[in-house]
Formats: structure tokens, C-alpha cells, sequence
């Protein structure tokens, strides 16, 4: 049985399934942070004091650099299926998933150096909704990472079968990889530097 | 669009359709019935599994209005099967009053209600009425019920854990939510919930706009299908604050944050080492901006069934249709913005209280205008008063009821005497269980014979029905007496321990009756329902001799669900046009040459 | 997203790469902007300003939203309508308080009213 505009567009809303379905996914996700920067405001307001310094401000710059590269990278990725390009493709999005492994790995390094001093998310309302919101972004950065692995790998065949097909997808990928991204544009200033 | 060729699933009766023919390998049972993509049999689970939570809930309810009426005694039939931590010998316990509260609301509302009402109608009705073979996104479908299913069962195995289930009321507020028992389980389980919840709801949206038949504008839907859609962007974008916020609780409990844990907290005389600084009225905010939209989503599927069988019953279309439309869409816009009247106690100044109080009122317009519109539809209508009609026609009063006594908590110089008393349990329960669950029950009774190809027991239907509308208002009425005298809300004795509640004890024993005769009434509706589809009195395609596209797929329908492509050519509701032939002229019918 | 051809999509892909370098710029910035030690009003306003710039290329651009569909664009803005509500009023129904004590910006951290 065939699901009407899997692939082709309709006519009238100009969409395929995929894509009104991925803009409304991402709706929720902006309900879902934005309740974590409404919790932020509300802490921060009736807090008598707020640290600062408490976080490194570098390695939150680079994790920004790294991430908005990826951006730049998972953009590459659906536009050489557009022109073609199977090896490009490939590669801008390999290196996609490679950059979001590093942005993790220091993730990592920042947490094990606050745990290692024993400040965790009990420490401080500073660091539990520091925790929190880095956290569950990490865990979409994750979510990312297996929807990617999956296209560099089994998925990957789709693409001699269906190459539309794929092309949407990859595309989906890459609106939900730029809003984390975008996320993350609003986490380094409010958490880091304000 | 494809031509679904396909050998139909049969006109007899078979609760989960099977349609397979020479196209389609045999699926096999599990993928046919346990593991299916099909919207039907995917419906069917959420309706099945809806149901037994709503027999599960009430049955809670049950236990509890034993405590109230009769304080202290041992409880009957199951008591000595509670055991100690529960109810020694026999006795109900505070902390298991508390327990059955909590996950009576929580059961009911999530996974009861909701499930039924979305999930199960939605899912089965709303891609036949819009001509779709499935939903957008089958295999999303798919794992949307398997997700609730295993908040359901994380929910029920919480009543197991040391120390009980959740016991700080289906709303959780923090501190008490924090510090007792069984609160953990109760927040696992909601993620579960709202993450099938969320899945659920962009796949609504996407079919409706998507997937819709060929002449199928959005101004010839049925108004069910309009219901549904707004109810999925209500799901969709109030659910996320309230997953975040269980995650914050979560914190709180497991990781010893102290997201609203304020400082300085001391519990049962020793101060709580924590970093505090926390604010528990946050947690009420992002509760409260997810459950003032979902009480629209309690109502907003029952409107919609009620509006299809007001039509079909009637036999005249509905009054104002592009007014319901409008209402429907303004009341979802406007249910994100008066959420804080629950919290009218908590302090808040008058600005504010002003800003809530203000769009509360404005959102009483629309939902007066959709019931005005659904009571003028009956005006020089022929009334047909089979078993689901009896049941639509009782939502509207009841409805009525339940939104009028609204007002005064709406209105915050009112609600200070009100809020947290039996009023408010009265108010809620009036639209919810008269009103919502009427409108289910009236949907299982229409839609029975299109998912099984049976009609339902028309005598059984309406024992079910007279004894169920005498009983549930015996329950809830004397609750606004209660209310209005004061008694408080959540109190395992009954209130019995304040004075000025003396004159209103009795009325617990007479609640109590009436909740257990409501108990009783519900055994010819199961009887019905399981024997019916054995023995039910075989119908065709359009027993209901209804218009909508629903019932131009067979009975039950099979895979794919139409034989040829669907056309609409009409308006949902063309009953008793002047000049046709029949009193009903369906969407789907070609105009005459 | 319609089907663009090989030109159309060169074009865009040197699109892509300038607001690549312009969101790398602009990060530099607002760690820049940050040595400067704003007050803190000032401080949050510019903060958002950059990050919205910023946060618009990125949408606009590397989602595309710019030459979107309506349905897209009618449920982002509704969806943004609602995110401002989370935001503000919850704050505000702690901020506007008639009848505390004088004296306390906050009420959470309000003395206990003396009788």
C-alpha cells in the first residue's frame, strides 16, 4: 500500500509528508528548550546571587565553532545529492558526524571536570539547569549522530533505490542537525557568558 | 493517487480486519494484530487498552468512595487483599487514599480518556473520513501505541514499588511531589506518555493536511476531523513543557537538584540538605501550560463525535458549521493562554490575575457558541433516538452543567472560595465523565459496526445508557453542594474532620451509591460489546444510512481501506436535501448526470 | 524546497559557506562583546540581538525557511507566539506583586509577613 506524497510534493501545500512532518517535530523541540529557558529565567530572577566564571568560556567557543562547522558541513551533504555528487555527499557528511563527536568528547572533558570537583547538577541551581539543558542538548546531539551513522551505513542503499527518497531524508536530518545547532547559538551566550 | 484495488477485508464480522488479498503475502499473526502499520488495527489496541484503563480507573475511584462514606471501615470484597501498607485489616490507609487519588486522575485523564478519545477515535476514524489509505506515517503510528502502552504499564507496576505509587495528586506539585514516595515511576511513566503523545500528533497533522481526498477542501471536513486537528496542535506544542518539567522533577528526586525546591525547607521538623533556591510554583507554571490545553483535549474529540452523530440522528446538517470551525480553532488558540487560573491562590498580582481572568472569560465564548450551534441543530430535526444519539443528546446538557459551573472558578474573587473544594471535582467531572466519556460511549456504539461489521445491542445499549445518565448525575451533583459548603478536596476522611463539613457528610454515602450503581450499569455495555461482535446483527457498508466517507469503505474496511479511489463532491452534512431522492445524499455519491 | 538545478545549487552552496564564515564572525564577537563586561541588562540584550542574528541566518538559510511553504511558516509562528508566552508570563505573575512588604524586589524571597 502506498502512502500518497511520500517523495513527490502535493500540489497544493507545495510539502512532501516528511517535511511538514520534521517543521512540526521541531515546533515541539522549541516548546521543549523553550520550557528549560523559561526555568532558566524564572531561577536566575529569583536567585539572590548567580555564578560566573564557573564555566570554561574557550572550550564553549570552540564547541560553537565546531558546531556551526557541521551546520556548514550537513548543508554541504544534502546539497551534493542535489548536484549529484555520491563521494562528496559522503563525505561532508562523515565529517558531519565526526565534528559531532568531538563536540561531545569535549562536552565530556567540561563534565568530568566539574564531577571530578564534585559539582554536580545538586551543586548549585547554576549547574543543575547548566546540566540539564547542555545535557539533554548532548542527547540530541546523540539522537543526530545515530540518525547520521544510519545514513552512512544500512541506509545508505537507499539511495540506488529511491535517490528522492534519500535526498528528502538527508534534508530532514539536516533541518533537525541545524536546530540543534540553533540551540546551541542561544546555550553558549545564556550559560557561558551572561 | 493510487487506486487501492484490493480484495476487501469482507462485510463480516472480524474486529481486526485482515484484508489480504492475492496482492499481499501473509503477514503472519503478530505483524497482522501485535505489530501492525494499520491505522485500524492500531485504533483498535488504543481503544481497547483505553477502556480497560477507564474500568481500571474507576474501579479506584470505587475503592476511595467506600473510605468517604464510610470512614474507617474495612472495605469490603478486596479489602483483606490489600495488604498491610495499604489497607491493614481492611482499613484504607491515609497514604493509600492518597495513592488511588492520584492515579485515579492520572490514570483517567492519560491514560484513559486521552488514549480513547485520540488515539483510538482518532486514529480509526480520521483517515477513513478524509479518504486516506492510512496515516502519513504508519510505522511512527505504530510505535506511538507501543510507547503509551509502556506508560501504562510503568504506570500500573508503580503500585508495587516500596512505599506505593504516586500519592501527591495527578498535578505532582513539588515540594510534597519531590519527597514522597512513588513519584519517580509516576514521571518515568509520563515521558513514556508524552513521548507517544508527541509522535501521535505530528502524524495527525500531517495526514489531515496531506492526505485528504480528492474535493476535500478543509471547509468540507467533517467536524470531527476538525476536532482532531486541532486537539494534535494542542498535544503537539503544550505536551514538551510538561516532558521538560518531569525531567526537571526527575532531577529533583534522582540527581538531588533543586529545580523547585525553595531554601530553607524543613520537613517533619529537620531542614533538607539541599541547595535550594529553587521555586515550586515554576513547576506549577509548566504543569498548568500543558493542562489547561489538555482539558481541551479531553473535550475537543467529544465534540467532534457528538457533532457527526447530532447529524446523522437528525437527519438535517449542522447548524452553523463554519461558526463550530471557527470556534474550535479560536478555543485551541486561546487554551494556551489562561492556564494560570488554576493557580489564582498562589500569589500572583492583580495584573496578572486580571490577564488570566480576561482570557478565561473569552474562552467561554467559543466553547458557547459550538454547544449553542450543536442544540440549535436539533431544532425541527427527526430524531432518531437510537442507542449513541441518546448518549450525544445527554452530552449537551451535561456539557452545559460542567462549563457554566466554570465560570465562578474562572473568575478569581469567586475562586477563592471554591478552588480545592468538591466544587471544583464537580465542575470537571461534569464535562469530563457525563460529558467526554458520553461522547465515547456514543462513539464506540456508531462506529462499532464499521470496525466490526455488527451492530451493537440496542436494549443492552440503553439499559447502559438511562441507568449510566441517573448514576453519574447522583455522583457529581451533590459535589457542588459539598463545594460550595466548603469541604476540601483530598481528604481521606471525607472532610469529616472539619466541623463546618458535618451537614455535608451524608452526601458521601449517597455518592457513594450512586458510583457503585454506575459501576453495575457498566456491565451491559461489556456485555455488549464483546458479545456483539460474535453475535451482533450483521450491517453493510452504511448502516447508520450516514454521509460521511467513512462509510463508503466496506465494513470493516481492509487493508488500504476504500475499493476505489475516493471523490468527495459535497459538504459533510447533506441530510434531508430538498428534491433528492433520499433524506441523506453522502460525499462520496457522484452528482447525477 | 523545489528541485534547483546544478547552477541554481552552486550558487547556493557558496551561500552556504559565507554564512558559515558570518556565523563563525559572529561567534567571535559575541565572546568579544562579552570580554567587555556590559552591565547586565545590557549585557543579556546584545547577547540575544547577536544570538538572534545569528539563529535567523541558520534557519533562514541552512533550513531554507526563507523560501518555505505557508504551512511551515504558519506553525513556526504560532509555535514562536507560544514560546514568548513560556518565556514572559510566567515571570511576570512573579513580578508583579501588589501587597508584599515594600522593600523586597522578590517575592520568593519574601520575609514572612509580620501580623
Amino acid at each position: 500500500m502506498n502512502i500518497p506524497y511520500t517523495v513527490e510534493e502535493r500540489p497544493d501545500t507545495g510539502l512532501a509528508n516528511g517535511k511538514l512532518g520534521i517543521w512540526l517535530f521541531l515546533a515541539s523541540e522549541v516548546m521543549l528548550f523553550g520550557a528549560l529557558f523559561s526555568t532558566y529565567i524564572i531561577l536566575r530572577v529569583g536567585s539572590p546571587e548567580w555564578p560566573h566564571g564557573e564555566l570554561n568560556v574557550w572550550l564553549g567557543a570552540i564547541n560553537t565553532v565546531i558546531l556551526i562547522s557541521s551546520s556548514v558541513t550537513m548543508v554541504m551533504a544534502w546539497a551534493s545529492l542535489k548536484m549529484n555528487d555520491w563521494g562528496k555527499h559522503r563525505l561532508y557528511l562523515i565529517a558531519t558526524f565526526v565534528l559531532a563527536g568531538v563536540f561531545l568528547v569535549n562536552k565530556y572533558f567540561e563534565y568530568a571536570d566539574h564531577l571530578g570537583k564534585g559539582e554536580g547538577p545538586w551543586h548549585s541551581t547554576f549547574l543543575a539547569i547548566y546540566f540539564t539543558l547542555t545535557g539533554l542538548h548532548g542527547l540530541h546531539i546523540v539522537g543526530g549522530m545515530v540518525v547520521m551513522a544510519y545514513f552512512i551505513g544500512p541506509g545508505a542503499k537507499l539511495w540506488r533505490k529511491n535517490p528522492e527518497q534519500f535526498a528528502n531524508r538527508i534534508e530532514y536530518t539536516g533541518l533537525y542537525w541545524h536546530f540543534v545547532d540553533l540551540v546551541w547559538i542561544f546555550l553558549f551566550p545564556v550559560l557561558y557568558l551572561l | 493517487m493510487d487506486n487501492i484495488g484490493i480484495h476487501p477485508g469482507g462485510e463480516h464480522a472480524h474486529v481486526h480486519t485482515d484484508a489480504h488479498g492475492e496482492h499481499h503475502e501473509d503477514l503472519g499473526f503478530w505483524r497482522k494484530y501485535v505489530f501492525s502499520f494499520d491505522h485500524k488495527v492500531i485504533g483498535i489496541q488504543y481503544a481497547v487498552t483505553g477502556l480497560l484503563f477507564l474500568l481500571f480507573g474507576f474501579t479506584l475511584m470505587m475503592v476511595m468512595r467506600w473510605q468517604l462514606a464510610y470512614p474507617g471501615k474495612p472495605i469490603p470484597l478486596i479489602g483483606q487483599w490489600l495488604g498491610q501498607d495499604r489497607a491493614p485489616m481492611g482499613i484504607m490507609l491515609p497514604e493509600f487514599y492518597n495513592q488511588l487519588g492520584a492515579m485515579h486522575g492520572t490514570i483517567m485523564v492519560f491514560l484513559g480518556v486521552v488514549p480513547l478519545a485520540v488515539g483510538g477515535f482518532g486514529n480509526f476514524v480520521m483517515p477513513l473520513q478524509i479518504g486516506a489509505p492510512d496515516m502519513a506515517f504508519p510505522k511512527l503510528n505504530m510505535m506511538s501505541y507501543w510507547v503509551y502502552f509502556c506508560g501504562g504499564v510503568t504506570m500500573l507496576a508503580s503500585f508495587f514499588q516500596r512505599g506505593g505509587a504516586a500519592q501527591s495528586g495527578w498535578t505532582s506539585y513539588p515540594p510534597l511531589a519531590v519527597i514522597s514516595p512513588g513519584q519517580t515511576m509516576w514521571l518515568i511513566g509520563m515521558i513514556f506518555l508524552i513521548t507517544s503523545s508527541l509522535l501521535g500528533s505530528v502524524n495527525f497533522i500531517v495526514t489531515i493536511v496531506q492526505l485528504r481526498a480528492k474535493g476535500l477542501s478543509y471547509m468540507r471536513l467533517p467536524f470531527f476531523v476538525w476536532a482532531q486537528f486541532v486537539t494534535s496542535f494542542l498535544l503537539l506544542l503544550a505536551f514538551p513543557p510538561l516532558e521538560a518539567a518531569g525531567i526537571l522533577q526527575l532531577m529533583d528526586r534522582v540527581a538531588g537538584t533543586s529545580f523547585f525546591m525553595p531554601s530553607g525547607l524543613v520537613v517533619s521538623g529537620k531542614p533538607m540538605l539541599i541547595a535550594g533556591d529553587g521555586n515550586p510554583l515554576l513547576w506549577q507554571h509548566l504543569f498548568w501550560f500543558l493542562a489547561h490545553p489538555e482539558v481541551y483535549v479531553l473535550i475537543l474529540p467529544a465534540m467532534g463525535i457528538v457533532s457527526e452523530i447530532l447529524a446523522n440522528n437528525t437527519r438535517k446538517p449542522l447548524w452553523g458549521y463554519k461558526a463550530l470551525v471557527y470556534s474550535v480553532v479560536f478555543l485551541g488558540f486561546m487554551s494556551f493562554i489562561v492556564w494560570a487560573h488554576h493557580m489564582f491562590m498562589t500569589g500572583m498580582g492583580t495584573t496578572m490575575s486580571a490577564f488570566f481572568q480576561t482570557t478565561t472569560m473569552i474562552i467561554s465564548i467559543p466553547s458557547v457558541v459550538i454547544l449553542t450551534a450543536l442544540l440549535l441543530s436539533l431544532w425541527g430535526a427527526s430524531i432518531r433516538f437510537t442507542t449513541p444519539m441518546l448518549f450525544a443528546l445527554a452530552f449537551l446538557p451535561m456539557f452545559g452543567i460542567g462549563g457554566l459551573t466554570g465560570l465562578p472558578l474562572g473568575l478569581a474573587p469567586s475562586d477563592i472560595h471554591l478552588h480545592d473544594t468538591y466544587y471544583v471535582i464537580g465542575h470537571f467531572h461534569y464535562v469530563v465523565a457525563p460529558g467526554t466519556i458520553f461522547a465515547l460511549f456514543a462513539g464506540v456504539y456508531y462506529w462499532f459496526p464499521k470496525a466490526t461489521g455488527r451492530k451493537m445491542n440496542e436494549l443492552m445499549g440503553k439499559i447502559h445508557f438511562w441507568g449510566s445518565f441517573i448514576c453519574i448525575n447522583g455522583v457529581f451533583m451533590p459535589m457542588f453542594i459539598q463545594g460550595l459548603g466548603g469541604m476540601n478536596r483530598r481528604m481521606y476522611d471525607g472532610g469529616a474532620q472539619y466541623v463546618h463539613n458535618a451537614g455535608l457528610l451524608k452526601y458521601n454515602i449517597a455518592i457513594g451509591f450512586a458510583a457503585w450503581g454506575l459501576g453495575l450499569f457498566q456491565i451491559p455495555f461489556i456485555v455488549n460489546f464483546f458479545s456483539s461482535i460474535k453475535w451482533g446483527a450483521l450491517v453493510d457498508r452504511n448502516p447508520w444510512e450516514a454521509t460521511t466517507l467513512e462509510w463508503s469503505a466496506p465494513s470493516p474496511p481492509g487493508h488500504g481501506n476504500f475499493l476505489t479511489e475516493p471523490i468527495v463532491y459535497r459538504g459533510p452534512y447533506e441530510y434531508s436535501v430538498p428534491g433528492a431522492a433520499r433524506d441523506f445524499t453522502p460525499q462520496f455519491e457522484p452528482e447525477k448526470a | 524546497m523545489t528541485h534547483m538545478d546544478i547552477e541554481k545549487t552552486r550558487n547556493t552552496i557558496k551561500m552556504y559557506i559565507a554564512i558559515g564564515v558570518a556565523l563563525l564572525v559572529f561567534t567571535a564577537i559575541t565572546v568579544g562583546v562579552n570580554q567587555v563586561h556590559l552591565a547586565v541588562p545590557a549585557a543579556i540584550t546584545v547577547a540575544l540581538i547577536i544570538a538572534s542574528i545569528k539563529g535567523s541566518m541558520v534557519a533562514s538559510v541552512f533550513m531554507h525557511l526563507s523560501h518555505e511553504r505557508r504551512w511551515i511558516y504558519g506553525a513556526l509562528l504560532l509555535t514562536a507566539f507560544f514560546f514568548l508566552v513560556l518565556m514572559s508570563v510566567p515571570l511576570l505573575t512573579q513580578m508583579d506583586h501588589i501587597g508584599t512588604p515594600t522593600g523586597v524586589a522578590n517575592p520568593s524571597h519574601a520575609e514572612p509577613a509580620r501580623h
